[in-house]
């Protein structure tokens, strides 16, 4: 690096010297130490150009809310805020508030089942449609590239979809049923199954990608000595896939848990949350405290609570990956 | 990369990957066809005449385009400020990522073990928290209820993904590459622009497809920047529509076709990207 940095210097001192040349790489600085000194300069300014822009976006668009919130939370920021310019000061209350309400409790409860149901279904028959997909067949890249579709649609629009799906009266599930008039999304002991069983159908093409590329990672000898030993079918999968395939999985897990925590568009979309907070998560109440009750200190709150619950997975998640690449 | 090979080599190796025949091409096909049930249903829906409150038949014998003539005329503008809205972000999101993606693969420079660590953080910051913080600063700045607006929070997307993937990309690029331009005389500028985009091509389309999907699809940003119907994307619009009793579901379910065709378009135009956009980001 630093010989073509010399190079480079060498070369353009035949050359014109650009009108944006800092003064010190001109001038001032006399003998060819000082001018060797002065090109390091300008080559670390340039890389540190390239990284700024990144740098900069990234601390107002994250490190400013991240931080903007944890002030927030302890303070009383309403509409007022906006026009008077005042959120006094107030401790711990809006915590206090946010966890004592009737709703944390459910809340909390809903955001467990709802992230652990949807990454239970969406990993198990992701893996399955991936060691299905993993022998070769005609057609085989074709089909599996096409079922990608559910993950690509925007969430909103799957939301809609499966409104009309589940419908009670007219939804062509219950028409399936045999006419069965199930009230998925408006009763409030079904409603948070029906939002898990969709976020199951939208992860599973993530799922199945990333365990698919996985499988394909592991090196067929390893399948054929097995086979030597007498492990096939499900031995083997059990002896030789699965151990290889640990890294991804931990990856695919973290990842769909980090994902799922933070997911309002299809609950939204579904149920609004309701009814009366069948479908109430952490992320949706936090939501419904900033953008609906406009109290955007419980809401900061709450949102800071699902950080600490997302950071945990992310040191989970940086560990694994780790892991991944040293394996 | 090494994927690709790796598959190659087995199958080129012997008759030992064991294929599988016709069969399991029709199990495929069952499995597509119930997996992908609802975007047909979708589609069918969208054709019939009065989709409302009598069922809706299995396939669409009396096609209809009033749906599409209502979505139109309601969603229309929508779709365009969503374009508006997508396009942009995937611009500022390339310019954004891609000097810093190149910076972390190829330099050393103090500080970039931190930024690379705050890319991989940021992805775990709950849009719902950005948005909270973003709304009392945008109202102070005017970005409220504005196309640029909506392009700078959707970009939270889109950064940090087309910085992981563009830089997982570029360490496959040979440093000395880059120094044998740089000793005929190219700056370390004229290297990046002239040299390493033109090789990274791939990964920047890529990086492109996804930022668009992504924003395209934001609905969070919309729901709690936007307050009027100045500027409003079409997630927006179709999420109005079910906010209310739905009597006409044809002209829903038209304007979530509609707002479906850039991942229809993506899949079927730039497949091979896709995978990589997946499993890249995702993994390395």
């Amino acid at each position: 690096m630093a010989e073509a940095a010399r190079l480079a210097m060498a070369r353009t001192e035949s050359v014109p010297v650009p009108a944006s040349v800092p003064e010190s790489a001109s001038g001032s600085a006399p003998g060819v130490a000082g001018r060797w000194w002065s090109a390091r300069r300008r080559e670390r300014l340039t890389q540190v150009g390239f990284l700024l822009p990144a740098v900069l976006y990234l601390g107002a668009f994250f490190g400013y809310p991240v931080v903007k919130n944890v002030v927030m939370g302890f303070q009383h920021y309403t509409t007022a805020t906006f026009y008077t310019g005042a959120a006094p000061w107030v401790g711990f209350a809006n915590y206090l508030a946010v966890t004592g309400s009737a709703v944390f409790g459910r809340a909390v409860l809903n955001t467990v089942l709802f992230t652990v149901g949807s990454i239970a279904g969406q990993f198990t028959i992701g893996l399955a449609i991936a060691v299905f997909f993993h022998r070769r067949f005609p057609l085989g890249g074709m089909l599996r590239s096409l079922l990608l579709l559910p993950w690509l649609i925007p969430l909103i629009v799957s939301s809609a979809v499966w409104r009309w799906i589940l419908d009670e009266d007219n939804g062509v599930l219950n028409r399936s049923l045999g006419g069965a008039h199930l009230p998925w999304l408006t009763s409030t002991s079904l409603a948070l199954l029906a939002v898990v069983l969709v976020n199951i159908w939208i992860g599973i093409p993530f799922n199945t990608t990333i365990l698919y590329g996985g499988l394909q990672d592991i090196p067929q000898e390893l399948y054929e000595a097995a086979a030597m030993d007498g492990a096939t079918g499900l031995r083997a999968f059990r002896y030789v896939t699965w151990p290889l395939l640990r890294p991804v999985v931990t990856v695919v897990l973290v990842l769909g848990v980090v994902y799922t925590l933070k997911v309002l568009d299809i609950i939204l979309g579904l149920t609004n949350a309701g009814p009366a907070n069948a479908t109430q998560t952490l992320a949706t109440q936090s939501y419904q405290l900033s953008f609906q009750r406009f109290d955007f200190g419980q809401g900061a709150a709450l949102g800071n609570i699902l950080i600490v619950v997302s950071l945990l997975f992310a040191v989970g998640y940086l560990r694994a990956s780790r892991r991944a690449v040293q394996s | 990369m090494t994927r690709a090979v790796a598959g190659r080599g087995a199958v080129a190796g012997r008759g030992g990957v064991e294929r599988r025949g016709w069969g399991a091409t029709a199990v495929g096909v069952l499995l597509l066809a119930v997996m992908l049930f609802p975007v047909y249903w979708m589609v069918n829906v969208s054709l019939q005449p009065s989709g409302s409150a009598v069922a809706t038949p299995w396939i669409p014998l009396h096609l209809s385009l009033h749906g599409y003539a209502t979505a139109l005329t309601q969603q229309g503008g929508h779709l365009l400020t969503s374009l508006l809205v997508a396009a942009g972000s995937v611009v500022f999101s390339l310019l954004v990522a891609t000097p810093a993606a190149y910076a972390l693969a190829h330099f050393r420079v103090r500080g970039a073990g931190v930024v690379l660590f705050g890319t991989l953080l940021s992805q775990m910051v709950p849009a719902i928290v950005v948005a909270n913080a973003l709304y009392g600063a945008y109202a102070v700045l005017g970005l409220l209820n504005s196309v640029p607006g909506l392009i700078l929070a959707d970009s939270t997307a889109g950064i940090p993904f087309a910085i992981l993937i563009i830089r997982a990309f570029l360490g496959a690029i040979p440093v000395e590459v880059v120094e044998a331009a740089r000793v005929d005389g190219a700056g370390q500028i004229r290297a990046f622009v002239s040299i390493v985009l033109p090789m990274s091509r791939n990964a920047l389309v890529t990086a492109a497809l996804f930022t668009f999907l992504c924003t395209w699809s934001d609905f969070l940003f919309a729901l709690t920047l936007t307050t009027t119907e100045a500027v409003r994307p079409v997630t927006l619009g179709l999420f109005q529509y079910l906010g209310s009793y739905v009597s006409d579901w044809s002209s829903v379910m038209a304007t979530a076709v509609l707002a479906s065709i850039p991942a229809v378009v993506l899949l079927l135009v730039a497949q091979r990207y896709v995978s990589a956009g997946v499993t890249g980001g995702a993994v390395k």
